[in-house]
């Protein structure tokens, strides 16, 4: 199973940042997710990052809460979504995180849950409402699963939490490039930069940033300045809310995005 | 974050990153004002000259007569705005002022928090926006165009089933995007640390009067102490004054909507599983795996599918008990309090009074059982006008 660590590695000898692509498992149904998360490897997705839809996810815009309602509605639980994490790792071996809320690993049971997901395939798991000042609650099941932890910096961390963050991560920093919650934007952060630069002075844990990148071009200027990943979201998820009726073009405006911001990050 | 607010294991500040920093900004400036002279003297000057302070203790005579036993009054109801709403959003309105903060937004069910926040932000000349359910919406129409005299935005919130719990996601979103000037004024005593302590704190002054109440004007203290619980304010805001008193009963009422058997209600207390929302663990209605059950009352401002979590604790350590009442029993409720007593009670209220009913002829006539009337009822009248149309005479 190949971990961040192997992916980072490689990477940064072929002098490019991780595409990564965020999906709702499930979204809109189980088959057709499947089918959109191969066209994301297919079209160059280094890491998938999945998330459990859940009844009330606060970090999330209306992209992502309409694909928890279509993910819920056709039925997707969390046992689906570790048979869906078992068949994207053998369709491809390339790192899977989850971004997901803390009940529903709370009412699995914290350790039973990590071990679960990480015998389908999972590298880590990413729990949206929960800080770093309650990291103690999972990085010791997550390392005893052997999962790699990630926790999220934000525009308003201060840089004494930044080394904390830092200090607890062994995957990668989730760099939320704005304050607020996912979804698609016209224009890129003008503060990610600086956050950026900042974060990779502060530590060697890969920095990868999301929230709002919506444009091949923002992708551009997160690469410059020195992430190592760039995690799309919300665009992605809306190619799906847009092609409800016809699955080819989803597959295809998809693939035709990540192809493109695949393009803009890769050197020159 | 100096505290963990931890009550026993419940509470806690499970939210995004991007919170944490506001949070801790305002539990700094909690404890920085909480008992800073200047705040408590023009706290105190406020309660009593805008809100009505004290509120009355009232022995509803002709009501105890029916039931049995005396009962007596906390007139929440009779504050301005119409509930103890207004205890907690001049505390915390005026702590965003201290605070420095120059916008307010809030979430709201019933509207009694919307608009005590809404007459908090014109009294401090604050701009505020108030995040409410459709549904609520429109059975709150009222407090709905209360709130908008009063110079406050209302945010329709369309997602889950459009009542307080996607009021609350949608506020706590918008309050993501706009931390650095908006205060974000929290109506029950849930969420995330600190707001359960500060919102008890803003809400002490009704058990700390009820107590010293009870012993001018009936010369004991009650036997019990009751009050309807949904985030659960009033319900801890009464008994923080009876907490030592050990033989004071300490009864909290949920919404048993339409009946626990069909899962329609939002009995969390009675028969909820702990869990994790909106950032704080607590009992929550949820299903096996952890997904938050819809809610249903009669209620708006009972609809909510989560509790605070001193109550959790309260509830564990046996201090307190609770129980449910269904919607019909509240209108039963309803309609006695205003035909013996003239008082027409919140549904939220009326509660706590149908469990009195449900106890009728069960307790000695000289048990004393007082009850916080958190609310009054005007907001509900086309709601209890649809359910119990008056027969025509």
């Amino acid at each position: 199973m190949k971990t961040y660590k192997q992916l980072f590695s490689e990477l940064s000898k072929l002098k490019r940042p991780a595409l990564i692509s965020f999906f709702v498992i499930g979204d809109p149904d189980f088959d057709t997710s499947v089918q959109i998360v191969k066209t994301a490897i297919d079209a160059g997705a280094d890491i998938l990052e999945l998330g459990i839809p859940f009844s009330d996810p606060i970090a999330d815009g209306p992209t992502i809460q309409k694909a928890d309602i279509r993910a819920r509605n056709s039925g997707m639980s969390v046992q689906k979504a570790m048979e869906f994490t078992r068949t994207v790792r053998d369709y491809k071996d390339i790192p899977i995180g989850l971004l997901m809320y803390y009940n529903l690993i709370y009412q699995y049971g914290t350790q039973k849950f990590f071990s679960d997901f990480h015998e389908a395939g999972v590298n880590s798991i990413l729990v949206a409402d929960l800080s770093i000042d309650d990291a103690d609650e999972i990085t010791s099941p997550a390392t005893g699963a052997g999962l790699d932890t990630v926790f999220m910096v934000t525009p308003n961390t201060d840089t004494k939490r930044m080394k904390l963050i830092a200090s607890r991560t062994t995957g990668f920093i989730y760099t939320v490039s704005l304050l607020g919650v996912t979804g698609s934007r016209e224009k890129l952060s003008d503060t990610v930069e600086a956050l950026v630069g900042k974060l990779k002075k502060l530590t060697s844990v890969p920095v990868c940033v999301g929230f709002g990148i919506s444009k091949p071009e923002h992708a551009a200027a997160v690469a410059s300045a020195g992430a190592d990943g760039v995690i799309i979201g919300s665009k992605i998820v809306g190619f799906i809310e847009n092609n409800l009726g016809n699955k080819e073009k989803m597959l295809a405006d998809i693939s035709t995005f990540l192809g493109e911001v695949k393009n803009a990050i890769s050197p020159r | 974050m100096k505290y963990k607010g931890r009550f026993g294991d419940y509470g806690g500040f499970y939210v995004p990153e991007v919170l944490m920093p506001v949070l801790e900004e305002l539990e700094e400036g909690f404890y920085r004002f909480y008992e800073d002279k200047q705040f408590v003297a023009e706290l105190a000057q406020l309660s009593k000259d805008y809100a009505g302070r004290p509120s009355p203790l009232y022995h509803a005579k002709r009501f105890s007569e029916y039931v049995g036993f005396k009962v007596y009054l906390k007139r929440e109801d009779l504050l301005h705005g119409g509930a103890h709403k207004v205890n907690n959003t001049l505390g915390q309105g005026l702590l965003a002022k201290y605070m420095g903060k120059t916008k307010l937004i809030a979430e709201t069910g019933a509207g009694q928090h919307g608009l005590a926040t809404a007459m908090i932000g014109a009294l401090f000349g604050m701009e505020t926006k108030i995040f409410m359910g459709v549904v609520d919406i429109e059975r709150q129409s009222v407090n709905v165009h209360k709130m908008k005299l009063c110079g406050a935005e209302v945010i329709p919130i369309e997602g889950g089933t459009g009542t307080l719990k996607d009021a609350i996601n949608d506020a706590l979103r918008y309050w993501t995007a706009h931390v650095t000037d908006t205060f974000y004024l929290f109506g029950s005593a849930c969420g995330p640390h600190p707001y359960p302590t500060i919102v008890k704190h803003f809400q002490t002054c009704i058990g700390t009067e009820t107590r010293r109440q009870c012993l001018a004007e009936i010369g004991k203290l009650p036997d019990m102490v009751v009050a309807c619980v949904g985030g659960g304010s009033n319900a801890i805001g009464i008994f923080s004054g009876f907490m030592d008193d050990k033989d004071v009963k300490l009864l909290g009422v949920e919404a048993g909507g339409r009946s626990l058997n069909s899962g329609r209600h939002a009995a969390t207390l009675v028969v909820g599983r702990v869990g994790i929302l909106h950032g704080a663990k607590s009992y929550l209605l949820q299903d096996k795996e952890g997904q938050v059950h819809e809610t249903e009352s009669v209620s708006a401002g009972l609809d909510y599918p989560a509790v605070g979590p001193e109550h959790c604790l309260l509830k564990d350590t046996g201090r307190a008990e609770y129980v449910a009442a269904e919607d019909d029993e509240v209108l039963d409720a309803f309609e006695l309090l205003s035909k013996t007593e003239g008082i027409l009670p919140a549904l939220e209220s009326a509660h706590a009074l149908a469990y009195l009913m449900s106890q009728k002829g069960k307790f000695d006539p000289d048990t004393i059982a007082v009850v916080n009337l958190s609310g009054r009822g005007d907001k509900d009248v086309s709601i209890v006008e649809r359910r119990r149309p008056l027969m025509s005479s």
